[in-house]
């Protein structure tokens, strides 16, 4: 199989990853729940991974580093932890279905959405952020990169606009963590999500946020923390306010190994490799006759993603002769962008997604352009 | 790109009746094969078993025994 579906999950991962997990299930207790090796050990692991991703995101301090089971859950701790009616939040149409349905949620609660649109290679403006900030504007929340284009947002043109306006900026990184650099400081981030199984290479079931010390964020669930057993609340402390129940020492140990072959390998040599690898494949299928291309592609500073459409076929019809007649793997249909389908004009068609890892090859880019001259 | 015929095209309200419908039609021999739901019945995505319109009475009765409940069931060209 050539698998181009990274964007959804990366299947090849460093091989210490894999190592790491089945080390941590034969070793590790559950942290932070008494002294002996066994939970000591699980607690060093997470502490470790802890402090490894504030130090990647340039967090002021390890204790901002929460950890959940992905984007998802560390969306919904944002969304719903922030905001409450009469509240006015800006976001916009980039945004996959983890951002907007608990947005959706909120709103039949009272708070109020504006979207801020895109043009029509799905690019948007980061001066309309500012437009569109009113009295009661309480968070801008925007993906770093949208999972449907590949195309990124200023998301440091758009941190200095809601810092300066005293508005919570809550930036979806599911695309980039890992692959491009983040620094909370510098880009004013006061809440980032972001998922440890895509271009963090590391295992399902990790992910995690990062929040500003002094961002007061409601928790979503309470209950087991190994600490203030007799307090009828959950601890107030970070990062314990936002992790109940047994974290998931065993992905974490995954994740922590992942972060390590990320930066031994460096984020600069992989973001070049993938980038690389996508100006081929774009390069290799802009001409083809009846390839219709999404997306930004004046700048090679994008995620590596490529959807297209194919004449007018439907998306997930191309996609599935694709697997079956080549064995390339790819994502067609709406990819939970719903709006951002609907800005393209493709709701109907869907598009077929091609997203790279650095593990892809120049030779698996050339089968998929011969197979795509062939199809067209 | 492949010539289209005429299919049996399933669909299912999760993921989780998709795989269980995969499950009970290898144990039972049934003929099929997951496919992604076509634009033609839903842009909502998601997965659908698809096999001839013969099998029609056949993946029923491997339904009903098997307590998976379909969201619909298509004749379409796929």
């Amino acid at each position: 199989m050539i698998y181009f579906d990274n964007a959804a999950t990366t299947v090849q991962k460093p091989r210490q990853v894999s190592e790491a997990v089945a080390e941590a299930m034969c070793s590790l207790g559950n942290a932070g729940r008494g002294v002996h090796e066994a939970t000591l050990g699980a607690s060093r692991v997470i502490f470790d991974t802890r402090k490894r991703l504030a130090d990647f995101f340039h967090a002021e301090s390890p204790k901002q580093i929460v950890f959940t089971m992905n984007s998802t859950e560390s969306l919904n701790i944002a969304v719903k932890g922030i905001l409450q009616s009469g509240d006015h939040v800006i976001t916009t149409v980039l945004e996959h279905n983890s951002v907007l349905r608990p947005l959706y949620e909120m709103e039949k609660k009272g708070v109020e959405l504006t979207f801020i649109q895109s043009d029509k290679k799905g690019c948007i403006n980061p001066q309309d952020f500012e437009r569109e900030i009113r009295e009661n504007t309480r968070a801008v929340i925007c993906t770093h990169g949208s999972n449907l284009t590949g195309n990124l947002v200023d998301i440091s043109k758009i941190g200095e606009i809601a810092h300066r306006h005293g508005v919570l900026f809550c930036v979806d990184a599911s695309q980039t963590a890992g692959v491009f650099p983040i620094d909370v400081q510098e880009m004013k981030i006061d809440i980032l999500c972001f998922t440890g199984h895509k271009s963090l290479l590391g295992p399902q079931g990790t992910g995690g946020m990062y929040v500003r010390e002094g961002v007061d964020v409601r928790p979503l669930l309470s209950g087991g923390s190994g600490v203030q057993t007799y307090s009828r609340e959950h601890p107030a402390q970070m990062p314990t306010a936002l992790e109940a129940g047994t974290l998931n020492g065993h992905g974490i140990a995954g994740l922590n190994a992942a972060i390590g072959y990320i930066q031994e390998t460096g984020m600069d040599v992989i973001r070049n490799q993938e980038q690389a690898l996508m100006k081929r494949f774009y390069d290799g299928v802009k001409e083809i006759p009846g390839v219709k291309i999404y997306g930004d592609f004046t700048t090679d500073c994008r995620c590596p993603i490529v959807a297209l459409n194919l004449g007018d076929y439907d998306s997930s019809e191309v996609s599935d002769e694709l697997f079956m007649s080549y064995g390339i793997a790819t994502r067609p249909g709406a990819h939970c962008a719903p709006l951002m389908h609907q800005a393209l004009g493709t709701v109907e068609q869907g598009a077929v997604r091609f997203s790279f890892s650095h593990y892809n090859t120049e030779e698996e880019i050339d089968a998929a352009v011969a197979a795509l001259c062939e199809l067209a | 790109m492949r010539e289209k015929k005429l299919q049996l095209v399933v669909t299912f309200h999760t993921t989780a009746d998709a795989m269980a419908m995969e499950q009970a039609c290898k144990e039972q021999h049934a003929p099929g094969r997951l496919i992604p739901v076509p634009r033609a019945i839903s842009a909502g995505c998601g997965l659908a078993w698809c096999a001839g319109p013969e099998c029609r009475e056949t993946l029923k009765e491997i339904m009903q025994s098997t307590g998976i409940r379909e969201e619909d069931m298509h004749e379409c060209m796929v």
